[in-house]
């Protein structure tokens, strides 16, 4: 490049940045960039806020650009520093701290606010919109200290923002002018499906309601509505709508509407002067959608970068709500009207509802609701609007793989949709990036797409078009499914796998990645500790583990932590302690500083914060078995307290608890294995979400398997009932060893019964003759087992690797 | 640039890693499975995981809180991340099995 030229941004959110990135790709050197954005924080992905709300993502999850990526791409950023003034005659910008930036180029991406309706009372304490970080911080904050919170406005934003209160806690009632939700996006019976749906989940709602006034003294009380009903509230989200930001835009003297004035190439009224975004108005409409801005994003990254590009021509967009358990997806013109048909299914039983809009034989919206998987194919039909005379009902029932329409197949869909277009919204990813990962990055299965572009890898909402695109772009055999392996090394699964290792005698990791053709010579993280996992289950007499094939964790028989530091979990056995015991713990936890001693969920004590190289000495004055608290493997039984104190226990729990423990506690398998055990059907060790729960009944006991309470709650289904002791630990030991035989490594038991179905776990253990050979299986396994503590304590090779090296000598020359 | 002393190839297992402490910075020597040694930064460029728990697969390490997944020749990290760490020029004296890095500085 001959001459830097200077590009300033205002604005420092999705669409703006999304430029930036792009022209970095396209003129690395072109431009000497300077961002200014109004809140303090980097780039972050805006869709995302509502996944925070739910809990399990943090505010750090959801940053696209850290603070480092403006610096490696030597840009200037001025956070929490908003532009206001531009004089577009000097080309300069003069922001809130009074920094002044001269400009070549100029980009507007000042996105847009959240709309909130100008009633007496808006200004009150307590009442908000649902637009960015500190929005969510508001919300979190206020459900510490308050209860009722009132949402206004039953479209997409509103619903997740309430979605979100009702996870922190809150009591949550939302207000709709209309007689149903999401109006903008859904007729009548969907809107109707998904308020009983979200009502199931336990949201209030107020429907064709006006709110007249907001009534509190400092901070909301309540709302009073038109009605002259009132609804107490003391944080009120006003969800209505959001409004571009174009006050600086105006005064600048840019022709404004509703948004910034753009043409198909982004430019504004201003030479020099270019906007993108929400706060962009395109042949008549700002959007409020992601991908239709990365589109633009892109549209106006060609043209600064000088590359040749179609310009911008609108985008049909499509919706879905991120409300877990409920999925809503509708694109296009969804509502009949003269001169279009519909076509629809209903089905209250199941709550699926389906329905397509067509006019003059083409595609021009739809909507889904409880079953979304077509969403993306519908969407892509709608984009193409091709002919589909005649495929209607087929392509509602499920959209066919093969060319036997009249229309085209899905392989000359794929081949006509242009290559910039963004398959991927909520990571922005194109056609041809997907095409790059398949054609020239070995990508073969949908997860080496999703690791190599991260598509498909936030909602998940694509992962239709980009299975067909994989099948499009790898070759010969269009339609044939590439089969998803185990990971990315390899295009075999789990069974084929085992079966392989069986036939061929394979007996280490590294013969098996040879003989069957692994893409990397030494794997990759997924693979490997599952090789180790399916040799040590086949082979457990012969097979030694092997250390370098498994996950921190497990090499070093404790928890790593968030600052690198370790837990430690002693086996206590069905939870019972004694003096003595609890002694010993505490006098290692003194003697080692230990920062937080922490009772675990399974009954047992956690000695938290532990420096790596203290752990041999730890467990070594311990002196107790290693409680398996990291591991693939069994983790803990937990028991009430039975019938020797309880009144109303009808058997011994802590003793079949300990019984069970002392047998398996050092059994790995291919997920953790949390047991219970419970003395008669008040089940207080709640051994029905456990992966075997065992419940005392009058005079027998109840076998429980496939529960779990973790990521995703699943209550037990009854295996068997037994009458003895003894059966309890047939059924007990040949349950898990046919587990530890048949899942996939990383598959919780949950998972597997979902997978496999309880009929299909219950005929393999019919037959006694069955169970008893897997039960001798299992102790032939567990024969071959050895404290992993203890054995660390005894080997000096193995502990070396506990201390960093003695220090570094400087060499003098 | 100093040249420091910091162990013998025999204190390091293949497909592991030991780690030392020069001006206040923690720095991991891996083994490879080639024998070939390497040493990185100890902190992983996304949330400051310690590498040297990683898992090794070829030539990178995967990193134990959030897999990440990094090239131990050139402190590269692998797609889809971005980003890269401190390497430092490693040397075996081939009689004695001592090794020696280099740090600028």
């Amino acid at each position: 490049m001959s001459t830097t030229k200077k590009l300033v941004l205002v604005g420092n959110g999705m669409a703006g940045i999304r430029t930036i990135e792009h022209i970095l790709k396209l003129a690395p050197h072109a431009y000497e960039i300077t961002v200014f954005g109004a809140e303090p924080h980097p780039n972050y992905n805006r869709i995302m806020l509502s996944s925070v709300l739910a809990g399990g993502t943090t505010i750090e999850d959801i940053v696209i650009n850290e603070w480092s990526w403006y610096e490696d791409n030597g840009i200037r950023v001025y956070p929490g520093d908003p532009v206001v003034q531009i004089d577009a005659e000097r080309k300069e910008v003069v922001s809130q701290n009074g920094v002044r930036a001269s400009y070549d180029e100029l980009i507007m991406a000042t996105g847009s606010q959240a709309f909130i309706l100008p009633l007496p009372g808006a200004n009150k304490e307590g009442v908000i919109g649902f637009r960015d970080i500190k929005d969510c911080e508001t919300m979190m904050e206020a459900s510490q200290k308050y209860r009722k919170a009132a949402v206004i406005g039953g479209g997409l934003l509103g619903l997740e923002a309430a979605r979100g209160l009702l996870n922190l806690g809150m009591d949550v009632t939302v207000i709709h002018i209309n007689g149903h939700l999401m109006d903008r996006n859904l007729d009548l019976p969907a809107g109707l499906m998904l308020q009983r749906e979200l009502e199931e989940q336990g949201m209030k709602f107020l429907l064709n309601k006006h709110t007249e006034e907001i009534t509190g003294k400092q901070r909301v009380k309540a709302i009073r509505f038109t009605d002259q009903t009132v609804l107490e509230a003391d944080l009120v989200v006003m969800a209505v709508g959001i409004r571009p930001q174009i006050e600086l835009a105006r005064n600048t003297g840019l022709d404004v509407n509703r948004g910034v004035i753009v043409d198909d190439y982004m430019h504004t009224s201003i030479p020099g002067i270019s906007a993108v975004g929400e706060c962009a108005e395109h042949r008549g409409i700002a959007y409020g959608l992601v991908a239709p801005l990365y589109e633009q994003g892109m549209v106006l990254a060609k043209r600064l970068a000088g590359a040749a590009t179609e310009g911008y021509e609108g985008s049909v967009t499509s919706t879905k709500l991120k409300v877990s358990g409920v999925d809503v997806f509708s694109a296009g013109q969804f509502k009949d009207a003269a001169d279009t048909r519909s076509i629809r299914i209903q089905d209250d039983v199941d709550g699926v509802y389906k329905k397509m809009v067509i006019k003059d034989g083409q595609l021009i919206g739809a909507v889904l609701f409880g079953d979304t998987t077509d969403g993306a194919s519908l969407f892509s039909l709608i984009k193409s609007g091709e002919n589909i005379s005649g495929r209607e009902k087929e392509i509602l029932l499920g959209v066919p793989s093969g060319g036997s329409g009249s229309g085209p197949s899905v392989a000359e869909r794929m081949a006509s949709m242009p290559d910039d277009e963004i398959v991927c919204g909520c990571n922005g990813v194109t056609k041809a990036s997907i095409g790059d990962a398949v054609l020239n990055k070995g990508c073969n299965t949908l997860g080496a797409i999703k690791s190599c572009t991260k598509a498909s890898a936030s909602c998940g909402g694509c992962k239709p078009i980009i299975e067909n695109l994989l099948t499009y772009y790898a070759g010969d055999n269009v339609g044939e499914q590439t089969k998803e392996g185990i990971c990315g090394c390899t295009s075999y699964d789990r069974d084929e796998i085992v079966a392989q290792i069986k036939e061929m005698g394979l007996k280490n990791v590294k013969e098996v990645m040879n003989v069957l053709g692994w893409n990397e010579p030494e794997g990759c993280s997924k693979c490997r500790p599952s090789l180790n996992y399916y040799l040590g289950m086949i082979w457990p007499a012969e097979y030694t583990d092997e250390r370098v094939s498994k996950f921190t964790n497990e090499r070093y028989h404790a928890n790593i932590q968030k600052d690198g530091t370790y837990s430690v979990i002693p086996r206590i056995y069905g939870g019972v302690t004694s003096p003595a015991e609890l002694i010993k713990i505490a006098t290692v936890a003194e003697k080692y500083d230990v920062p937080l001693v922490k009772f675990t969920g399974g009954q047992r004590l956690d000695l938290l914060g532990v420096q790596k190289e203290n752990l041999p000495k730890i467990w070594e004055e311990l002196d107790m078995p290693s409680g398996f608290g990291y591991g693939k493997a069994l983790r803990t039984v937990k028991t009430c307290v039975g019938n020797t104190f309880c009144r109303f226990g009808t058997q011994d729990s802590i003793e079949m608890g300990i019984r069970l423990e002392k047998k398996l506690d050092k059994m790995v398998a291919p997920a953790k294995v949390k047991l219970a055990v419970s003395g008669c059907p008040r089940n207080c060790a709640e051994a029905t979400i456990k992966d075997l729960g065992v419940v005392a009944i009058d005079g027998a006991w109840e076998i429980h398997v496939g529960g779990n309470a973790g990521v995703k709650v699943r209550a037990a289904e009854l295996l068997c009932t037994v009458k003895t002791d003894a059966e309890v630990e047939e059924w007990t030991y040949s349950y898990l060893q046919y587990y530890r035989e048949n899942a996939k490594w990383n598959e919780r038991t949950a998972a597997w019964i979902e997978r496999v179905g309880l009929d299909h776990v219950k005929e393999a253990l019919a037959d006694r003759d069955v169970r008893l050979a897997l039960v001798e299986r299992l102790e032939v396994t567990l024969g071959h087992t050895v404290d992993p503590w203890k054995e660390i304590i005894e080997d000096e090779k193995l502990r070396k690797n506990f201390t960093p090296l003695s220090g570094a000598e400087p060499v003098t020359h | 640039m100093n040249k420091f002393r910091i162990g013998h190839v025999a204190d390091i297992d293949e497909k592991g890693a030991r780690t030392f402490l020069v001006q206040d910075t923690e720095i991991a020597v891996f083994k490879l499975s080639d024998g070939s040694l390497h040493a990185v930064e100890n902190r992983c460029p996304h949330k400051g995981g310690k590498l040297s728990e990683g898992m090794v697969c070829g030539t990178a390490v995967h990193c134990p809180l959030h897999d990440w997944k990094i090239d131990l020749r050139n402190g590269k990290v692998q797609e889809p991340d971005e980003g890269c760490l401190n390497t430092y020029k490693t040397e075996v004296d081939g009689n004695s099995g001592e090794i020696y890095i280099t740090i600028a500085g």
